[in-house]
């Protein structure tokens, strides 16, 4: 190879290039040094407490949520420590075996894996609430990128049973549903917070200060008793299932404190694994739906008449002949049943005789009976979505609306209503608040809707139902007095009565003393037997009995065997 | 013994290089021993190795070197069609190739590659370069840069596309023609934009305000801006730094290396280290400006221009005047791959240096 001189060669570089070239080069630099002098001294103290702020952090301390347990200290709700996985990208450099293994334990698809481990984020979150030991075995294998961090998750021991008292907690800790939602504000406690240095990952590595103690959540002790929980729960299953029922609800009330004991509804769900749940298993019907009661509300009626002294224990009433005309419509009874007294117009369910009592009563007092005993307004309990049932304002009355409403048509409540306004039977005619938890100190004091003469009336008018030429002698308990009211009401389906039913029974023991109450009610049973004394009656004579039997209540009647049913069956209530 | 040792030795190496190389691998060390002790050890490995490479080439005569580029030139679009054909995809780009006992990555390669062939055909074109020879050039260039472009490694298609740039502007390409040049490329922005993949967009954008996307793709820019910024006039201190040491620097010991220094020894940090490449660039361009042939002299002062670059991409980025592209700060940044160029680039610099006697005949 020849080197040759070249012209370009006779001169180190044309001046003005080299020029050109220092220029630039110059520029670049001053460029450069410019940034740092405007990043480094004037722009500086902005950027150091950017810096700080970076790595000094407050960290909250999330309290512990409180735990829900029953009247006798039985865990219901708690929770119970998980892990969530997740993962910088950046350092996840994995092998296809390790994204194999991962996606294995964690039970996911690998493309998914995959998909979020090639995520231009920083941080992505590869699994939630695993458990604490699936972790500790991912935490083994080392793998770079991947971490994991501690959280809780609530568990419910009663599962399917305790689901709508209990409702649930979404991922944040915060309740969604129940007294979870009720008393979130309690069981949720307060986070405390300390001052610490985090590095980019979220470690920590130094703890520079606790800026304020975590408040625990506090622990609820509701006033329910998980026995009789589950009792209530396992009987109304059954009859459901039985009469092929579309829905169905059960409470229990202490009448002496005001504590809601048990409530179920049906269907449920299992708040530990909500996945496909759907909107007719959330429902919590005992508070959120509202149904016709039916004969249920006769006692009420008769209760007013006696206070009002319209009519006496022993007054006759002529039913006969078993229909009644009002303006222009007509009101019947099933059977004819002639002359009554008011107690037996209880026992029989005579839709005539109540509707007799209740027209020689100003609507005014009707509707103000109705209002003292809470329906038309919901009972506030803080349960989600509790309505309070249709009253309408007595002026808008016609005289056929006083006498259907006197046998419980065209008013709607709900189960829970229901069972609080009987308890102006069980006690001596005061009606308490209701509670969830468990009462502690004195009773509340009551307010008074009726006399206690008129309560004892019409609570010895109760126990006749349940007995012989009754309506509803399948709700005997043997070894107790008991006393309560059938219903059978026709549904209401786009303003016409369809032929669909809903069965109610609604009653109290021991009579002599009343300790508790328990509304059932059976929501469109399909079998062709609807009747309240037939289907809801059952139901609330085993759970009554389990109930007295666990709360050790003495005995106020002889353990005799259950009255043989007499030839022709049990009376049929009215509809 | 001594005296044959220097000859064989020491003597082809040019002391002023190899001293500022050797303060700015001090510099490395110091840095890398407080963002990341344990690569210590495999960068003095790296290191090892790159002199060895600067070593040998530092021997060779130019004419050698001369041989060499076109065979390596071609080797390397070969090896980066390859790559397009059957690289290995990794993050979204296809960069590498497999070749059964190791991975390469021949755009690597062309960081010298290019400079070299350009220079050998300028050279060949010495007596009288037309303009048709910068349409040749510039073809030469384009394909590779091209291929790399699209493999997408937009950092290192820069960089060896300012490589080349640099032979044709030492080559004396008309400054009208430069300026021309200059406003096309200013036009064809708009062009280009929509041909850039989604990430490399939001790069650019991401310069403009960081802010906008402070977790995603602003949260480097964010992140080096306060290293710099909380390092002030004089640092933290070695192993003091608080966006270094808690790891929020990203690629901390590579690309970000910079936010490092910075942060830990301040504004006069990076006054020392830009002196450092100063002295490096000017002592190339003394290199260049006393090259006997055209050769030697565009190739000593594109590959001087190069090392330039690097710093000036890498420091530019981090400092979040230039968008984010994948250029190790020349040096300083771990990788051995890298420095290998990098000393290949010295050791070819020392050559033309040692080499003067052969033109004066």
């Amino acid at each position: 190879m020849k080197f040759s001189s070249s012209p370009l060669l006779s001169q180190p570089l044309p001046i003005w290039r080299s020029r050109v070239l220092q220029l630039g080069l110059l520029v670049c630099f001053m460029a450069l040094l410019g940034r740092s002098l405007y990043l480094q001294c004037i722009h500086n103290d902005f950027l150091r407490e950017k810096g700080e702020a970076r790595y000094e952090r407050v960290l909250e301390i999330p309290a512990t949520r409180g735990r829900i347990t029953d009247r006798h200290g039985q865990m219901l709700a708690m929770s119970t420590p998980v892990k969530s996985i997740w993962a910088i990208p950046d350092d996840a450099q994995l092998q296809p075996a390790q994204v194999r293994d991962l996606a294995r334990m964690l039970e996911m698809d690998v493309r998914d894996l995959n998909r979020k481990l090639a995520s231009e984020k920083d941080f992505v979150s590869i699994k939630r609430q695993i458990p604490p030991e699936l972790a500790d075995q991912i935490a083994a294998l080392k793998l770079p990128g991947i971490h994991s961090r501690l959280e809780y998750r609530r568990y419910y021991p009663g599962g399917d049973v305790t689901a709508h008292m209990l409702g649930f907690t979404g991922m944040d800790d915060m309740g969604q549903e129940g007294v979870e939602l009720a008393m979130n504000a309690a069981l949720l406690g307060k986070a405390g917070s300390r001052r610490v240095i985090k590095d980019r990952r979220g470690e920590i590595v130094e703890d520079v200060e606790s800026i304020r103690q975590p408040m625990e959540g506090r622990d609820i002790t509701l006033a329910l008793d998980d026995k009789i929980q589950y009792l209530a729960y396992t009987n109304l299953q059954q009859t459901v299932a039985d009469f092929k029922a579309k829905a169905g609800g059960i409470v229990v009330i202490d009448a002496k404190t005001g504590e809601v004991l048990a409530l179920v509804n049906l269907p449920t769900y299992n708040p530990n694994n909500r996945q496909g749940l759907v909107g007719a298993q959330l429902r919590n019907r005992a508070l959120t739906d509202t149904f016709e009661p039916g004969s249920t509300m006769k006692p009420f009626t008769a209760a007013l008449a006696l206070e009002q002294g319209k009519v006496r224990y022993d007054t006759m009433i002529q039913t006969a002949p078993g229909r009644m005309t009002i303006g222009n419509a007509t009101i019947h009874d099933a059977h004819m049943h002639g002359m009554l007294t008011v107690a037996q117009v209880i026992q029989k369910s005579s839709n005539v005789g109540a509707a007799k009592m209740a027209l020689s009563m100003p609507a005014q007092s009707m509707w103000q009976m109705f209002d003292s005993l809470g329906f038309g307004s919901p009972l506030k309990l803080g349960f989600p979505g509790e309505v309070g049932g249709r009253l309408r304002p007595w002026n808008k009355w016609q005289p056929i609306d006083q006498a259907t409403m006197s046998y419980g048509h065209g008013i709607s409540v709900t189960l829970i209503q229901l069972a609080r306004a009987y308890m102006a039977f069980a006690r001596d005619g005061d009606l308490i608040p209701l509670t969830l938890t468990k009462a502690d100190g004195p009773a509340p004091v009551g307010k008074q809707v009726f006399s206690a003469q008129t309560a004892h009336e019409v609570r010895s008018m109760l126990e006749m139902v349940v007995n012989d030429g009754g309506t509803a002698p399948k709700a005997f308990v043997p070894g107790y007095r008991v006393g309560g009211k059938t219903g059978t009401a026709h549904k209401l389906e786009g303003g016409a009565y369809a032929n669909k039913y809903v069965a109610s029974f609604v009653g109290l023991a021991p009579a002599s003393d009343p300790r508790l109450i328990i509304a059932v009610m059976v929501d469109e049973p399909s079998t062709g037997i609807y009747y309240g004394g037939d289907v809801a009656a059952p139901v609330f004579s085993r759970v009554m009995a389990g109930a007295l039997r666990t709360l050790g209540v003495p005995h106020d009647a002889p353990l005799h065997p259950a009255p043989a049913v007499a030839d022709g069956g049990p009376v049929k209530e009215e509809m | 013994m001594i005296r044959r040792f220097w000859a064989a030795v020491i003597r082809p190496i040019d002391m002023p290089l190899l001293a500022t190389a050797a303060t700015l691998i001090g510099i490395a060390f110091v840095v890398l021993a407080s963002a990341s002790p344990d690569r210590l050890a495999s960068q003095a490995v790296n290191i090892t190795v790159a002199l060895v490479v600067m070593r040998v080439v530092a021997q060779m005569s130019p004419q050698r070197l001369m041989h060499a580029a076109l065979p390596l030139y071609l080797t390397g679009v070969a090896l980066l069609i390859a790559v397009a054909l059957f690289g290995d995809v990794s993050k979204g780009a296809r960069r590498w190739l497999n070749i059964g006992v190791t991975r390469i990555q021949p755009s690597e390669i062309m960081k010298i590659a290019m400079p070299l062939m350009l220079a050998w055909y300028f050279q060949k074109r010495e007596i009288a370069i037309r303009f048709h020879d910068y349409l040749v050039a510039a073809a030469l260039l384009l394909v590779p840069v091209g291929l790399i472009a699209k493999q997408p490694d937009l950092g290192t298609a820069i960089l060896v596309l300012s490589s080349g740039f640099y032979v044709i502007f030492f080559a004396g390409l008309s400054w009208k023609f430069i300026i021309g040049l200059g406003v096309a490329g200013l036009g064809a922005i708009p062009l280009v934009w929509p041909l850039l993949h989604d990430y490399q967009r939001a790069r650019v954008l991401t310069l403009f305000d960081p802010e906008s996307d402070p977790l995603g793709k602003g949260f480097h820019i964010i992140q080096s801006t306060i290293a710099i910024g909380s390092g002030g006039l004089f640092g933290k201190g070695w192993g003091q730094g608080t966006q270094t040491q808690l790891e929020f620097i990203p690629e901390r010991h590579t690309d970000f290396i910079f936010a490092v220094v910075s942060e830990e020894w301040g504004l006069l940090g990076n006054l020392v280290l830009l002196v450092i490449y100063l002295l490096l660039i000017a002592r190339g361009l003394t290199i260049a400006a006393n090259a006997p042939t055209l050769f030697t002299r565009l190739l000593a002062g594109a590959i001087t221009l190069m090392f330039f670059t690097y710093a000036f991409v890498n420091m530019g980025m981090v400092s979040g005047i230039l968008p984010v592209v994948g250029v190790p700060l020349p040096f300083i940044s771990y990788g051995g791959t890298a420095l290998v160029t990098l000393f290949l680039g010295i050791g070819i610099l020392m050559s033309i240096h040692k080499n003067p006697m052969l033109v004066q005949k």
